[in-house]
Protein backbone atom coordinates (compact mmCIF):
# COMPACT_ATOMS: atom_id res chain seq x y z
CA UNK A 1 0.00 0.00 0.00
CA UNK A 2 1.59 2.95 -0.62
CA UNK A 3 0.77 5.49 2.04
CA UNK A 4 1.45 8.64 0.11
CA UNK A 5 -0.31 8.72 -2.63
CA UNK A 6 -3.43 11.02 -3.19
CA UNK A 7 -6.00 8.43 -2.70
CA UNK A 8 -4.45 7.33 0.43
CA UNK A 9 -4.12 10.86 1.88
CA UNK A 10 -7.60 11.69 0.83
CA UNK A 11 -9.16 8.52 2.79
CA UNK A 12 -7.11 8.64 5.64
CA UNK A 13 -7.96 12.65 6.19
CA UNK A 14 -11.59 11.82 5.64
CA UNK A 15 -11.11 8.76 8.07
CA UNK A 16 -9.33 10.88 10.63
CA UNK A 17 -11.46 13.36 10.74
CA UNK A 18 -14.70 11.47 11.29
CA UNK A 19 -13.39 9.22 13.86
CA UNK A 20 -11.97 11.91 15.86
CA UNK A 21 -15.46 14.03 15.24
CA UNK A 22 -17.29 11.10 16.63
CA UNK A 23 -15.33 10.49 19.71
CA UNK A 24 -15.01 13.97 20.65
CA UNK A 25 -18.64 14.57 20.27
CA UNK A 26 -19.34 10.75 22.24
CA UNK A 27 -17.35 12.32 24.45
CA UNK A 28 -18.36 15.94 25.21
CA UNK A 29 -22.32 14.71 25.50
CA UNK A 30 -21.91 11.43 28.14
CA UNK A 31 -19.90 13.78 30.45
CA UNK A 32 -21.95 16.95 29.81
CA UNK A 33 -24.68 15.74 32.89
CA UNK A 34 -21.56 14.96 35.06
CA UNK A 35 -19.86 18.89 34.16
CA UNK A 36 -23.68 20.40 34.57
CA UNK A 37 -23.88 18.76 37.65
CA UNK A 38 -20.57 20.66 38.92
CA UNK A 39 -21.45 23.65 37.59
CA UNK A 40 -24.80 24.16 39.69
CA UNK A 41 -22.92 23.16 42.68
CA UNK A 42 -20.03 25.34 42.36
CA UNK A 43 -22.69 28.20 42.30
CA UNK A 44 -24.41 26.89 45.36
CA UNK A 45 -21.11 26.63 47.09
CA UNK A 46 -20.40 30.25 45.90
CA UNK A 47 -23.28 31.98 47.42
CA UNK A 48 -22.88 30.11 50.53
CA UNK A 49 -19.72 31.25 50.83
CA UNK A 50 -20.71 34.57 50.60
CA UNK A 51 -21.87 34.00 53.92
CA UNK A 52 -18.83 32.73 55.11
CA UNK A 53 -19.67 29.46 54.88
CA UNK A 54 -17.19 26.87 53.51
CA UNK A 55 -18.77 23.81 52.42
CA UNK A 56 -17.83 20.99 50.06
CA UNK A 57 -18.91 20.79 46.96
CA UNK A 58 -20.63 17.44 47.64
CA UNK A 59 -22.58 19.35 50.52
CA UNK A 60 -23.64 21.86 48.71
CA UNK A 61 -26.82 20.62 47.44
CA UNK A 62 -27.97 19.44 51.01
CA UNK A 63 -26.73 22.89 52.57
CA UNK A 64 -28.36 24.81 49.83
CA UNK A 65 -31.84 23.63 50.64
CA UNK A 66 -31.40 24.33 54.31
CA UNK A 67 -29.99 27.40 54.56
CA UNK A 68 -31.73 29.32 51.68
CA UNK A 69 -34.95 29.82 52.36
CA UNK A 70 -36.36 32.68 49.77
CA UNK A 71 -35.80 32.88 46.03
CA UNK A 72 -37.16 35.89 44.72
CA UNK A 73 -36.35 37.42 41.05
CA UNK A 74 -36.66 41.29 41.02
CA UNK A 75 -37.31 44.00 38.21
CA UNK A 76 -37.27 47.11 38.72
CA UNK A 77 -36.78 46.82 42.14
CA UNK A 78 -40.14 45.32 43.06
CA UNK A 79 -40.60 41.78 42.91
CA UNK A 80 -42.06 39.45 40.18
CA UNK A 81 -44.34 37.10 41.09
CA UNK A 82 -44.01 35.20 37.95
CA UNK A 83 -40.28 35.54 36.60
CA UNK A 84 -39.48 34.11 32.95
CA UNK A 85 -36.91 32.54 34.50
CA UNK A 86 -36.34 30.88 38.42
CA UNK A 87 -33.95 32.68 40.52
CA UNK A 88 -31.36 30.22 40.65
CA UNK A 89 -31.88 29.63 36.59
CA UNK A 90 -31.11 33.01 35.82
CA UNK A 91 -27.84 34.14 34.09
CA UNK A 92 -26.78 37.32 35.02
CA UNK A 93 -24.62 37.89 31.13
CA UNK A 94 -27.88 37.66 29.98
CA UNK A 95 -29.44 39.63 32.73
CA UNK A 96 -26.78 42.58 32.60
CA UNK A 97 -27.41 42.65 28.53
CA UNK A 98 -30.86 44.51 29.27
CA UNK A 99 -31.48 48.52 30.69
CA UNK A 100 -31.30 48.44 34.64
CA UNK A 101 -34.93 49.10 34.47
CA UNK A 102 -35.95 46.17 32.58
CA UNK A 103 -33.36 43.38 33.93
CA UNK A 104 -34.92 40.18 35.74
CA UNK A 105 -32.72 39.66 38.79
CA UNK A 106 -32.48 37.06 41.18
CA UNK A 107 -32.06 37.58 45.35
CA UNK A 108 -31.51 34.95 47.33
CA UNK A 109 -32.38 35.01 50.99
CA UNK A 110 -31.16 32.68 53.65
CA UNK A 111 -31.54 32.19 57.38
CA UNK A 112 -28.19 30.95 59.21
CA UNK A 113 -28.13 31.01 63.06
CA UNK A 114 -31.75 32.97 62.84
CA UNK A 115 -30.29 36.03 60.93
CA UNK A 116 -31.73 37.00 57.97
CA UNK A 117 -28.76 37.41 55.12
CA UNK A 118 -29.99 38.75 51.30
CA UNK A 119 -27.64 37.45 49.01
CA UNK A 120 -26.91 39.27 45.67
CA UNK A 121 -24.92 37.79 42.72
CA UNK A 122 -22.61 40.14 40.32
CA UNK A 123 -20.69 39.92 37.74
CA UNK A 124 -18.76 42.26 35.39
CA UNK A 125 -15.47 42.72 33.31
CA UNK A 126 -11.90 41.71 34.58
CA UNK A 127 -9.21 42.20 32.54
CA UNK A 128 -9.06 38.91 30.55
CA UNK A 129 -12.61 38.32 30.88
CA UNK A 130 -15.61 38.04 32.92
CA UNK A 131 -15.68 38.33 37.06
CA UNK A 132 -18.29 37.68 39.16
CA UNK A 133 -19.14 37.02 42.66
CA UNK A 134 -21.76 37.11 45.24
CA UNK A 135 -22.38 39.76 47.90
CA UNK A 136 -24.06 39.28 51.19
CA UNK A 137 -26.34 41.79 53.12
CA UNK A 138 -27.05 41.77 56.70
CA UNK A 139 -31.02 42.33 57.39
CA UNK A 140 -30.54 46.03 57.41
CA UNK A 141 -30.69 46.18 54.06
CA UNK A 142 -27.40 48.07 53.30
CA UNK A 143 -24.40 46.44 55.50
CA UNK A 144 -22.02 44.28 53.51
CA UNK A 145 -22.01 40.57 55.74
CA UNK A 146 -19.52 38.92 53.33
CA UNK A 147 -18.52 38.43 49.33
CA UNK A 148 -17.04 35.92 47.20
CA UNK A 149 -15.48 36.37 43.76
CA UNK A 150 -14.96 34.36 41.02
CA UNK A 151 -12.93 34.89 37.29
CA UNK A 152 -12.23 33.50 34.68
CA UNK A 153 -8.76 33.84 33.65
CA UNK A 154 -7.37 36.86 35.68
CA UNK A 155 -3.41 37.29 36.04
CA UNK A 156 -2.52 34.84 38.81
CA UNK A 157 -0.59 36.81 41.49
CA UNK A 158 -2.19 39.60 40.62
CA UNK A 159 -5.83 39.86 39.45
CA UNK A 160 -6.64 36.70 40.34
CA UNK A 161 -6.12 37.52 43.91
CA UNK A 162 -9.56 39.08 44.13
CA UNK A 163 -10.90 35.80 44.91
CA UNK A 164 -8.73 35.28 47.84
CA UNK A 165 -9.31 36.52 51.13
CA UNK A 166 -6.72 39.00 51.60
CA UNK A 167 -9.74 40.70 49.35
CA UNK A 168 -12.70 39.32 50.16
CA UNK A 169 -12.16 39.76 54.15
CA UNK A 170 -12.39 43.78 53.75
CA UNK A 171 -15.95 43.50 53.02
CA UNK A 172 -17.41 42.96 55.67
CA UNK A 173 -19.02 45.48 57.41
CA UNK A 174 -18.46 48.55 54.91
CA UNK A 175 -21.86 50.04 54.01
CA UNK A 176 -23.94 50.31 50.51
CA UNK A 177 -25.97 53.44 51.56
CA UNK A 178 -26.03 57.13 53.71
CA UNK A 179 -28.73 58.44 55.12
CA UNK A 180 -30.68 55.47 53.23
CA UNK A 181 -29.76 56.43 49.98
CA UNK A 182 -27.85 54.36 47.78
CA UNK A 183 -23.76 54.61 48.31
CA UNK A 184 -21.53 52.07 46.04
CA UNK A 185 -18.11 50.99 47.64
CA UNK A 186 -15.06 51.68 45.57
CA UNK A 187 -11.89 49.56 44.98
CA UNK A 188 -9.28 52.56 46.07
CA UNK A 189 -4.95 52.73 45.82
CA UNK A 190 -3.39 52.37 49.21
CA UNK A 191 -6.08 54.30 52.47
CA UNK A 192 -9.45 51.88 52.59
CA UNK A 193 -10.42 52.66 56.22
CA UNK A 194 -13.77 54.30 55.03
CA UNK A 195 -16.88 53.07 55.43
CA UNK A 196 -17.35 53.02 51.28
CA UNK A 197 -13.94 51.41 50.14
CA UNK A 198 -11.83 48.39 49.99
CA UNK A 199 -8.28 48.49 49.14
CA UNK A 200 -7.33 47.18 45.68
CA UNK A 201 -4.78 44.98 44.59
CA UNK A 202 -1.52 45.91 43.42
CA UNK A 203 -0.77 45.28 39.87
CA UNK A 204 -4.22 44.31 39.23
CA UNK A 205 -5.61 48.20 38.64
CA UNK A 206 -7.87 47.02 36.02
CA UNK A 207 -9.46 43.80 37.69
CA UNK A 208 -9.83 46.11 40.75
CA UNK A 209 -11.84 48.81 38.63
CA UNK A 210 -13.91 45.71 36.97
CA UNK A 211 -14.92 45.24 40.74
CA UNK A 212 -15.63 48.58 41.76
CA UNK A 213 -18.09 49.29 38.13
CA UNK A 214 -19.42 45.40 38.78
CA UNK A 215 -20.48 46.29 42.17
CA UNK A 216 -21.95 49.46 41.01
CA UNK A 217 -23.51 48.07 38.27
CA UNK A 218 -25.42 45.11 39.68
CA UNK A 219 -25.96 46.25 43.91
CA UNK A 220 -27.71 49.02 42.47
CA UNK A 221 -31.05 47.80 41.23
CA UNK A 222 -31.63 45.76 44.28
CA UNK A 223 -30.81 49.12 46.98
CA UNK A 224 -34.59 50.66 46.49
CA UNK A 225 -36.25 47.27 47.50
CA UNK A 226 -33.49 46.04 50.53
CA UNK A 227 -33.75 49.51 52.14
CA UNK A 228 -37.65 49.83 51.87
CA UNK A 229 -37.39 46.61 53.89
CA UNK A 230 -35.86 47.60 56.59
CA UNK A 231 -38.90 50.13 58.64
CA UNK A 232 -35.69 51.94 61.11
CA UNK A 233 -34.87 53.38 57.47
CA UNK A 234 -37.99 54.89 57.09
CA UNK A 235 -38.51 56.90 59.94
CA UNK A 236 -36.44 60.75 59.25
CA UNK A 237 -32.71 59.75 59.99
CA UNK A 238 -32.09 63.19 61.72
CA UNK A 239 -34.42 62.52 64.51
CA UNK A 240 -33.80 59.19 64.77
CA UNK A 241 -29.81 58.45 64.55
CA UNK A 242 -29.90 56.88 67.92
CA UNK A 243 -32.24 53.96 66.58
CA UNK A 244 -30.12 53.72 63.11
CA UNK A 245 -27.52 53.02 65.17
CA UNK A 246 -29.19 50.25 67.19
CA UNK A 247 -29.94 48.53 64.23
CA UNK A 248 -26.16 48.22 63.38
CA UNK B 1 4.50 -4.05 11.93
CA UNK B 2 5.82 -7.71 11.81
CA UNK B 3 9.19 -6.14 10.37
CA UNK B 4 10.04 -3.76 13.52
CA UNK B 5 9.23 -7.20 16.14
CA UNK B 6 11.67 -8.68 13.80
CA UNK B 7 15.11 -6.39 13.47
CA UNK B 8 14.78 -5.41 17.38
CA UNK B 9 14.86 -9.22 18.85
CA UNK B 10 13.15 -8.84 22.28
CA UNK B 11 14.41 -5.73 23.99
CA UNK B 12 14.25 -5.32 27.59
CA UNK B 13 11.33 -2.93 28.16
CA UNK B 14 14.35 -0.73 30.38
CA UNK B 15 17.17 -1.33 28.50
CA UNK B 16 20.36 0.99 29.09
CA UNK B 17 18.67 2.82 25.46
CA UNK B 18 15.30 2.73 26.63
CA UNK B 19 16.50 4.32 30.17
CA UNK B 20 19.14 7.13 28.03
CA UNK B 21 15.78 8.11 26.06
CA UNK B 22 14.07 8.30 29.54
CA UNK B 23 16.64 10.61 31.43
CA UNK B 24 18.42 12.39 28.73
CA UNK B 25 15.77 15.09 28.55
CA UNK B 26 16.31 15.68 32.37
CA UNK B 27 19.27 17.54 31.35
CA UNK B 28 21.76 16.67 28.29
CA UNK B 29 18.57 17.62 25.75
CA UNK B 30 16.39 19.30 28.35
CA UNK B 31 13.36 20.49 26.22
CA UNK B 32 13.12 24.19 27.68
CA UNK B 33 16.73 24.91 28.42
CA UNK B 34 18.82 22.96 25.73
CA UNK B 35 16.55 22.98 23.00
CA UNK B 36 14.62 26.07 23.89
CA UNK B 37 11.41 24.60 23.52
CA UNK B 38 7.95 25.82 24.95
CA UNK B 39 8.95 28.69 26.57
CA UNK B 40 5.77 30.63 25.94
CA UNK B 41 4.12 28.71 28.25
CA UNK B 42 7.41 28.66 30.68
CA UNK B 43 6.75 32.62 30.80
CA UNK B 44 3.33 32.94 31.06
CA UNK B 45 2.01 29.88 34.46
CA UNK B 46 4.74 30.03 36.33
CA UNK B 47 3.40 33.10 38.98
CA UNK B 48 2.85 30.60 41.21
CA UNK B 49 3.63 26.86 41.98
CA UNK B 50 0.46 24.96 41.81
CA UNK B 51 -0.72 26.01 38.60
CA UNK B 52 2.90 24.86 37.29
CA UNK B 53 2.88 21.58 38.64
CA UNK B 54 -0.77 20.98 37.37
CA UNK B 55 0.29 22.48 33.96
CA UNK B 56 3.72 20.11 33.91
CA UNK B 57 1.37 16.99 34.73
CA UNK B 58 -1.09 17.64 31.99
CA UNK B 59 1.65 18.10 29.32
CA UNK B 60 3.35 15.07 30.14
CA UNK B 61 0.14 13.09 30.56
CA UNK B 62 -0.92 14.35 27.01
CA UNK B 63 3.17 14.63 25.57
CA UNK B 64 3.39 10.89 26.22
CA UNK B 65 -0.16 10.02 24.84
CA UNK B 66 0.19 11.79 21.98
CA UNK B 67 3.99 10.16 21.21
CA UNK B 68 2.29 6.73 21.79
CA UNK B 69 -0.85 7.30 19.24
CA UNK B 70 1.74 8.65 17.06
CA UNK B 71 3.96 6.15 17.16
CA UNK B 72 1.40 3.34 16.61
CA UNK B 73 0.14 4.95 13.27
CA UNK B 74 3.61 6.31 12.55
CA UNK B 75 3.35 3.80 9.26
CA UNK B 76 0.23 5.01 8.14
CA UNK B 77 0.76 8.63 8.05
CA UNK B 78 0.72 10.07 4.92
CA UNK B 79 3.89 11.86 4.89
CA UNK B 80 2.35 15.36 3.45
CA UNK B 81 -0.33 15.83 5.72
CA UNK B 82 1.86 14.22 8.79
CA UNK B 83 1.88 18.01 10.80
CA UNK B 84 -1.80 17.97 10.65
CA UNK B 85 -2.61 14.42 11.55
CA UNK B 86 -0.21 15.44 14.58
CA UNK B 87 -1.94 18.45 15.49
CA UNK B 88 -5.11 16.28 15.31
CA UNK B 89 -4.22 14.19 17.53
CA UNK B 90 -2.81 16.25 20.08
CA UNK B 91 -5.44 18.81 20.24
CA UNK B 92 -8.63 16.12 20.13
CA UNK B 93 -6.16 14.40 23.41
CA UNK B 94 -6.13 18.15 25.19
CA UNK B 95 -9.80 18.49 24.00
CA UNK B 96 -10.72 15.10 25.42
CA UNK B 97 -8.36 15.61 28.79
CA UNK B 98 -9.91 19.01 29.45
CA UNK B 99 -13.79 17.72 29.18
CA UNK B 100 -12.94 14.72 31.53
CA UNK B 101 -11.45 17.01 33.77
CA UNK B 102 -14.67 19.00 33.71
CA UNK B 103 -16.56 16.15 34.71
CA UNK B 104 -14.69 14.23 37.31
CA UNK B 105 -12.10 17.03 38.86
CA UNK B 106 -14.06 20.21 38.58
CA UNK B 107 -11.47 21.96 41.10
CA UNK B 108 -8.28 21.00 38.73
CA UNK B 109 -10.28 21.84 35.54
CA UNK B 110 -10.44 25.67 36.97
CA UNK B 111 -7.02 25.63 38.09
CA UNK B 112 -5.91 24.87 34.88
CA UNK B 113 -8.96 27.22 32.82
CA UNK B 114 -7.00 28.49 30.07
CA UNK B 115 -3.66 26.79 30.34
CA UNK B 116 -5.45 23.69 29.11
CA UNK B 117 -5.61 24.80 25.43
CA UNK B 118 -2.04 26.21 25.69
CA UNK B 119 -1.19 22.80 25.84
CA UNK B 120 -1.87 22.37 22.13
CA UNK B 121 0.26 25.27 21.12
CA UNK B 122 3.43 23.68 23.10
CA UNK B 123 6.29 23.42 20.90
CA UNK B 124 7.92 20.41 22.69
CA UNK B 125 4.40 18.60 22.11
CA UNK B 126 4.91 18.82 18.14
CA UNK B 127 8.67 19.03 18.48
CA UNK B 128 8.93 15.51 19.96
CA UNK B 129 6.38 13.98 17.88
CA UNK B 130 7.93 15.20 14.47
CA UNK B 131 11.75 13.98 15.52
CA UNK B 132 11.02 10.90 17.74
CA UNK B 133 7.77 9.23 17.85
CA UNK B 134 7.59 9.52 14.01
CA UNK B 135 10.26 7.32 13.83
CA UNK B 136 10.37 5.28 17.15
CA UNK B 137 8.76 2.00 18.38
CA UNK B 138 5.29 2.93 20.63
CA UNK B 139 7.16 2.04 23.84
CA UNK B 140 10.15 4.29 23.53
CA UNK B 141 8.35 7.17 21.93
CA UNK B 142 6.03 6.96 25.29
CA UNK B 143 9.15 6.90 27.32
CA UNK B 144 10.55 9.80 25.35
CA UNK B 145 7.04 11.75 26.04
CA UNK B 146 7.69 10.91 29.82
CA UNK B 147 10.90 11.81 30.39
CA UNK B 148 10.48 15.26 28.15
CA UNK B 149 7.04 15.85 30.12
CA UNK B 150 8.95 15.41 33.24
CA UNK B 151 12.05 17.46 32.18
CA UNK B 152 9.27 20.35 31.54
CA UNK B 153 7.35 20.25 34.80
CA UNK B 154 10.97 20.15 36.55
CA UNK B 155 11.88 23.63 34.96
CA UNK B 156 8.62 25.02 35.33
CA UNK B 157 8.66 24.03 38.76
CA UNK B 158 12.00 25.61 39.41
CA UNK B 159 11.46 29.10 37.64
CA UNK B 160 7.81 28.65 39.76
CA UNK B 161 9.13 28.33 43.42
CA UNK B 162 12.03 31.37 42.19
CA UNK B 163 9.17 33.59 41.35
CA UNK B 164 6.21 32.74 43.72
CA UNK B 165 8.50 33.09 46.23
CA UNK B 166 10.33 36.17 46.17
CA UNK B 167 7.11 37.78 43.87
CA UNK B 168 4.52 37.18 46.64
CA UNK B 169 6.50 35.90 49.53
CA UNK B 170 4.64 32.61 49.44
CA UNK B 171 4.67 28.97 48.65
CA UNK B 172 1.52 27.11 47.04
CA UNK B 173 -0.24 29.94 48.49
CA UNK B 174 1.04 29.85 52.08
CA UNK B 175 3.03 32.54 53.70
CA UNK B 176 6.59 31.64 53.97
CA UNK B 177 8.48 34.71 54.14
CA UNK B 178 7.69 35.82 58.38
CA UNK B 179 5.20 38.80 58.23
CA UNK B 180 7.45 40.66 60.76
CA UNK B 181 10.05 41.38 57.95
CA UNK B 182 7.48 43.24 55.47
CA UNK B 183 7.94 47.14 55.96
CA UNK B 184 4.68 47.56 56.36
CA UNK B 185 4.75 45.80 60.01
CA UNK B 186 8.06 47.14 60.85
CA UNK B 187 10.53 44.99 59.25
CA UNK B 188 12.69 45.32 56.57
CA UNK B 189 11.66 43.35 53.85
CA UNK B 190 9.47 43.39 50.85
CA UNK B 191 8.23 41.50 47.71
CA UNK B 192 9.78 42.48 44.19
CA UNK B 193 6.76 43.23 42.22
CA UNK B 194 8.79 42.74 39.35
CA UNK B 195 9.17 38.89 39.80
CA UNK B 196 5.04 38.61 39.35
CA UNK B 197 5.52 40.03 35.63
CA UNK B 198 6.50 37.66 32.52
CA UNK B 199 10.29 39.66 31.65
CA UNK B 200 11.38 38.41 35.28
CA UNK B 201 10.26 34.90 34.26
CA UNK B 202 12.50 35.09 31.40
CA UNK B 203 15.08 36.51 33.60
CA UNK B 204 14.83 33.31 35.93
CA UNK B 205 14.67 30.92 33.30
CA UNK B 206 17.93 32.27 31.79
CA UNK B 207 20.06 32.56 34.76
CA UNK B 208 18.82 28.64 35.06
CA UNK B 209 20.30 27.93 31.53
CA UNK B 210 23.51 29.77 32.93
CA UNK B 211 24.12 27.60 36.09
CA UNK B 212 23.13 24.34 33.63
CA UNK B 213 25.65 25.62 31.29
CA UNK B 214 28.05 26.24 33.59
CA UNK B 215 27.97 22.71 35.59
CA UNK B 216 27.75 20.56 32.16
CA UNK B 217 30.21 22.46 30.06
CA UNK B 218 29.19 20.31 26.72
CA UNK B 219 26.03 21.79 26.25
CA UNK B 220 28.12 25.12 25.33
CA UNK B 221 27.67 26.25 21.96
CA UNK B 222 30.98 27.30 20.06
Amino acid sequence: MNVNSNSYTYLFSVVMVVLVAVLLSVAALSLKPAQEANIQKEKKQEILQSLGMEISRDDADAAFDTYITEQLVLKGGKIQANPETPAFDIKMADALAKPTNEREVPLFIAERDGKIFYIIPVRGKGLWGPIWGYVSILSDGYTIAGATFGHKGETPGLGAEISTPVFTDQFPGKKLAVNGAYQSISVRKGDASGDHQVDGISGGTITSVGVESMLNDCLQPYMSYLLARNPALTIPVAANSDSLISVL
Amino acid sequence: MSQITKSEPKEALFSKKNVKILKDPLNESNPVTVQVLGICSSLAITVKLEPAIVMGFSVLVVMACANLITSLLRNLIPNRIRIIVQLVIVAALVILVDQVLKAYVYDVSKQLSVFVGLIITNCILMGRIEAFALANTPWKAFLDGIGNGVAYAAVLIIVAFVRELFGSGQLFGIQVIPDSWYLDNGGWYSNNGLMLLPPMALIVLAVLIWVQRAKFRQLIEN
